[in-house]
C-alpha cells in the first residue's frame, strides 16, 4: 500500500489525494492507536505532512492538533516540509560508519549545500541519514530513491548524483 | 494491607499506593517537583528518587507502587547526590532570573532547590529556545522557563479535554506548545488558564493587566470603577497566607477602596440580574415550545409577561457565564451555538450598566469611566476584547485582573490585607442575594435559577432543604436532577406536572459528553449549566495556586456559608434589581436588556 500510494501521489489530483487519505483513516477505524500508521500513509500520499493534512488527520480521528503535531515532530521519519524529487539516504550503521560513511555524508553536505533533513533549493535532493539499511557487505552504502550504491567513496558522489535531475 | 519499611520504620500501606503517598502520610517528606497530588504523576523530573532494596537503579517514588516487604531509603548519600545533580541539570537550562521573575518565592522549582540544599550550579550548556508567546489576551507562555513537567499537558488534555498543549519535538528540543507554527492566540485554546494554576514555574501565567490598572488609577481624568466576582472573596485571602476557605468580602472591598478605586461594585449584583434574564429566557424558550404545539394563546402570552417576540424553542438551554466554556463551544461544538443562553456574563452586564445606568444616575461622562473586573478567571481577559462587548461606542469592561494579580497589587501597595477593616460595596450595584454567591461554585447558577424560576411558576419556594439542590452540589463530573412543576399558578397551567431535567458539569471534558448528547438528539435535559473550570469559578484559572481537591472543598464551603448568611437568597428579591428594572431596563428580556445585557456567538475553527 505504501508504495502504491506513493506512486499514486505523482498523478492524483488534490481531491483524489484527500479521498485516499480519508479512506486510509476509515480503514484504520479512526482509532487513535493507529495514528502513526495513518501518518505514515498520509506521508506516502502527500510526500510530506503539511499543516492542513495534519489538521485533517486530527479532525477525522478526533484528536487534538497539538497531539498529532507532537507525534509528527517526535519521529524523524516524518517531515512537514516538501521533499526533493530524489531522496539521498546515507547509511551510518556500524559497518558503514567504520568504513567512512561519515566522510561520505560530509561530502554530500558540501556538494548539495544542505544539512541532514533538508532539501536543496531547486527541490532536486533531500538528504537523510539511516541507521543500517541492511547492506553491510557493501559498506559504505548510499541509497538514492531506493537504489543502493556500494562502496561509495566521496570522489564518486558527483558522478552518481549526476544521473538524477 | 501491605507492609513495607521506609527509612527503618515499618509502615502499613493500601494496595496501589505509591512510595511517595505512603511516606507523605507518615510525615516523611520526599522532595518532588513534577508530581501534583490529585492531578499529575508521570515521574518526569525524577527529583523524588529513592533507593529500593533489590533495585539497581534509583526509583521515582511518585509513580512506584509499594509492594509487600519493600525496603525503601529516602535520604541516603546516593539519593541526595542524585537529586542535586538532577536539579543542577535542570538549572543549566533555566534563565535563573529569579529576582525579577513573577514566581519569585512562589516557584516550586526554586522551593525544590532550597529543600535539596543545592549550593552550586556546576553545569553550563545549550539553552532551549526562548519564546515568549503573548499572542493570547489571557495566557502567556515562556518556553525558556519551562521544566517540561507536563502538568499543563495533563490538565489541558485530560481534565479539560481541550488539547491546546502537548509536547512537541523530542530530546533537548522538546517544547510544550500548540504544535506546528501555531501560537496560543490562534490555537484552539479555551483560555481557561487551568495550565497557569498548575505550572510550577513561570512558564505559563496570565497576561498582565496590573500596569494598565495602576495607570488608570493614577490618571486624574479617569473615574475608575471596580467589581469583584463571587469566587474571589473565597480565595483572595490565600494570597496573603490565610487559610483556604476564609471569606474576605469586607477586607477585599476595603483594599480596593484603598488602592484608589472610585467606585467598588459587586459582580454579585449582576449575578442576580443574570438569573432574572436567564431564568426568563429559559421560561420563554419553554413557552415557545408549548406555543409551537398550540398550547399557549396570544392572550396567555401577555398574561405571562413574556417578551413579545418569543425565542426559538432551542432546548436544552445552556448557561453562558463562563467565557472559557464559550470559547470552547465555539471551537468544538459550533453547530450547537443556538443552545447557549444569549446572556452576557455577569461582569460584562455590570460593565455595560456602569457606563449607562450608573453613569446617567451619577452624572458621569461614560467616556471618563474605566471599569476593572476582579475575576477568578483568565478567559475573562479575552472576553472583554470580543468585538460584541461594546455599547454606544464604549467597551463594557476595560481591564480584568485575576485574583492573583489583585493579590500582587495589594502587596505592592503594602496594605496589610489580613488586618484591614470590613469595607462595603457602593450603591446601587453592591447589594446581592445568596443566589449570586453560589455562582462561584459548580451547580450554583443552576440552583440560583431554579430558586427564581420555580417560585415564578408555582408561587412557592423551591422544595429543597435550605434551597440547596443537593443532587447538583459537589464535585462529581456530571450531575443531574429533575425538578417537577406541581400546583402551578393558574397562568402557567400548561406546565402542571412538567418535569424539568437539568444537568450540571464543570471542567470541559464533561461538557463534551453533554454536547455530544445534544448533537445526537439524545439529551434528556431542558437546562444545562457548564462551568469551564473543575469545581467552577472557585478554582478558576486566575485563582491562587495551588488548587488541590481539599482547597477546592474549603472554598466551596465558604461560598455556601456566604449564601446562607444572607438575609435574601433569591435573586428576584434583590430590591436594587427591582429598582433597576423599574427605573431603567423595563422588563427582563425587554428591548433595553437585549441591547445591553445579551450577546451572540461566533463559530471558530475546530483544529
Amino acid at each position: 500500500m505504501g508504495t502504491a500510494a506513493a506512486c499514486a501521489s505523482l498523478t492524483e489530483t488534490p481531491d483524489q489525494r484527500r479521498d485516499l487519505l480519508l479512506t486510509v483513516i476509515e480503514d484504520y477505524h479512526r482509532d487513535r492507536s493507529n495514528l502513526i500508521q495513518v501518518l505514515h500513509m498520509a506521508q506516502a500520499i502527500y510526500g510530506h505532512l503539511p499543516e492542513d493534512v495534519l489538521c485533517t488527520v486530527a479532525r477525522e480521528m478526533a484528536l487534538p492538533f497539538s497531539e498529532v503535531s507532537g507525534v509528527v515532530s517526535f519521529y524523524s521519519y516524518f517531515t512537514t516540509r516538501p521533499r526533493g524529487r530524489h531522496t539521498v539516504q546515507v547509511c551510518l550503521g556500524t559497518a558503514c560508519y567504520v568504513r567512512g560513511g561519515k566522510k561520505v555524508l560530509d561530502a554530500l553536505r558540501d556538494i548539495l549545500a544542505i544539512d541532514v533533513g533538508q532539501t536543496t533549493a531547486d527541490q532536486a535532493f533531500s538528504l537523510e541519514v539511516k541507521r543500517c539499511i541492511g547492506a553491510c557487505g557493501l559498506a559504505p552504502a548510499v541509497a538514492i530513491d531506493g537504489t543502493v550504491y556500494r562502496r561509495v567513496a566521496p570522489g564518486k558522489l558527483k558522478a552518481i548524483l549526476g544521473k538524477y535531475e | 494491607m501491605i507492609r513495607l519499611t521506609v527509612d527503618g520504620r515499618p509502615l502499613l500501606a493500601e494496595d496501589g499506593e505509591t512510595i511517595l503517598q505512603v511516606a507523605s502520610r507518615h510525615h516523611i517528606d520526599i522532595p518532588s517537583l513534577c508530581y501534583l497530588k490529585d492531578v499529575h504523576k508521570t515521574g518526569a523530573c525524577r527529583l523524588c528518587v529513592v533507593e529500593v532494596e533489590g533495585s539497581k537503579n534509583l526509583v521515582a517514588s511518585c509513580i512506584a507502587p509499594v509492594t509487600e516487604g519493600m525496603v525503601v531509603r529516602t535520604s541516603t548519600q546516593r539519593v541526595r547526590k542524585a537529586r542535586k545533580v538532577l536539579f543542577e541539570l535542570m538549572l543549566s537550562d533555566h534563565p535563573n532570573d529569579c529576582l525579577h521573575c513573577e514566581r519569585n518565592q512562589s516557584c516550586e522549582f526554586q522551593k525544590a532547590g532550597e529543600i535539596l540544599n543545592v549550593r552550586s550550579a556546576r553545569f553550563e550548556g545549550r539553552r532551549s529556545r526562548a519564546l515568549v508567546d503573548d499572542t493570547s489576551p489571557s495566557v502567556v507562555r515562556d518556553t525558556s522557563k519551562c521544566i517540561l513537567c507536563r502538568r499543563c499537558v495533563t490538565v489541558c488534555n485530560e481534565v479539560q479535554g481541550v488539547g491546546a498543549l502537548n509536547a512537541q519535538h523530542r530530546g533537548f528540543t522538546t517544547e510544550i506548545g500548540p504544535g506546528g507554527d501555531l501560537l496560543l492566540g490562534s490555537a484552539v485554546c479555551a483560555f481557561c488558564g487551568q495550565c497557569t494554576t498548575v505550572c510550577p514555574v513561570d512558564a505559563l501565567h496570565e497576561a498582565d493587566s496590573t500596569a494598565a490598572v495602576w495607570k488608570a488609577l493614577a490618571d486624574p481624568e479617569k473615574v475608575v470603577a471596580v467589581q469583584t466576582a463571587p469566587a474571589v472573596r473565597a480565595a483572595l485571602g490565600e494570597e496573603f497566607g490565610m487559610e483556604p476557605g476564609t471569606l474576605v468580602t469586607g477586607r477585599m472591598a476595603e483594599a480596593l477602596r484603598r488602592l484608589g478605586f472610585d467606585y467598588v461594585f459587586d459582580t454579585n449584583f449582576t449575578a442576580d440580574l443574570t438569573i432574572l434574564e436567564e431564568g426568563t429566557e429559559l421560561l420563554a424558550r419553554i413557552v415557545s415550545l408549548f406555543r409551537s404545539k398550540g398550547a399557549v394563546s396570544d392572550e396567555r402570552l401577555a398574561r405571562l409577561g413574556m417578551p413579545e417576540r418569543l425565542p426559538e424553542p432551542v432546548l436544552p438551554m445552556v448557561t453562558s457565564c463562563s467565557p472559557g466554556w464559550i470559547k470552547y463551544v465555539e471551537h468544538f461544538h459550533a453547530p450547537l451555538l443556538g443552545h447557549l443562553s444569549t446572556c452576557k456574563s455577569p461582569h460584562m452586564m455590570l460593565g455595560a450598566l456602569t457606563k449607562s445606568w450608573f453613569a446617567q444616575k451619577a452624572g458621569i461622562d461614560p467616556k471618563k469611566l474605566f471599569v476593572v473586573s476582579i475575576m477568578p478567571c483568565t478567559a475573562k481577559k479575552f472576553e472583554i476584547t470580543r468585538p460584541e462587548m461594546e455599547n454606544d461606542g464604549f467597551r463594557n469592561v476595560d481591564a480584568v485582573l485575576t485574583t492573583r494579580e489583585l493579590g500582587r497589587m495589594v502587596r505592592e501597595a503594602g496594605l496589610g490585607f489580613p488586618t484591614l477593616p470590613e469595607g462595603r460595596f457602593d450603591s446601587p450595584m453592591g447589594v446581592s442575594t445568596g443566589a449570586a454567591d453560589v455562582f462561584g461554585v459548580t451547580g450554583g447558577v443552576m440552583e440560583a435559577a431554579l430558586r427564581t424560576v420555580h417560585e415564578l411558576v408555582t408561587g412557592r419556594p423551591l422544595p429543597f432543604e435550605r434551597l440547596h439542590v443537593a443532587p447538583i452540589q459537589g464535585f462529581e463530573r456530571i450531575k443531574s436532577a429533575t425538578v417537577k412543576f406541581a400546583e402551578v399558578k393558574p397562568e402557567w397551567d400548561f406546565l402542571e406536572g412538567v418535569e424539568v431535567g437539568i444537568a450540571v458539569t464543570h471542567g470541559l471534558a464533561g461538557a463534551r459528553v453533554l454536547m455530544d448528547q445534544i448533537a445526537e438528539g439524545k439529551s434528556p435535559y431542558l437546562f444545562i449549566e457548564v462551568m469551564g473550570c473543575p469545581g467552577g469559578c472557585i478554582s478558576g484559572g486566575g485563582q491562587p495556586r495551588l488548587t488541590t481537591d481539599e482547597v477546592r472543598r474549603k472554598r466551596l464551603e465558604a461560598i455556601y456559608r456566604e449564601d446562607e448568611g444572607k438575609p435574601m437568597r433569591k435573586s428576584h428579591e434583590n430590591p436594587d434589581i427591582q429598582r433597576l428594572y423599574a427605573e431603567f431596563l423595563g422588563a427582563p428580556n425587554g428591548h433595553r436588556s437585549h441591547e445591553l445585557l445579551h450577546t451572540h456567538y461566533t463559530e471558530r475553527r475546530r483544529t
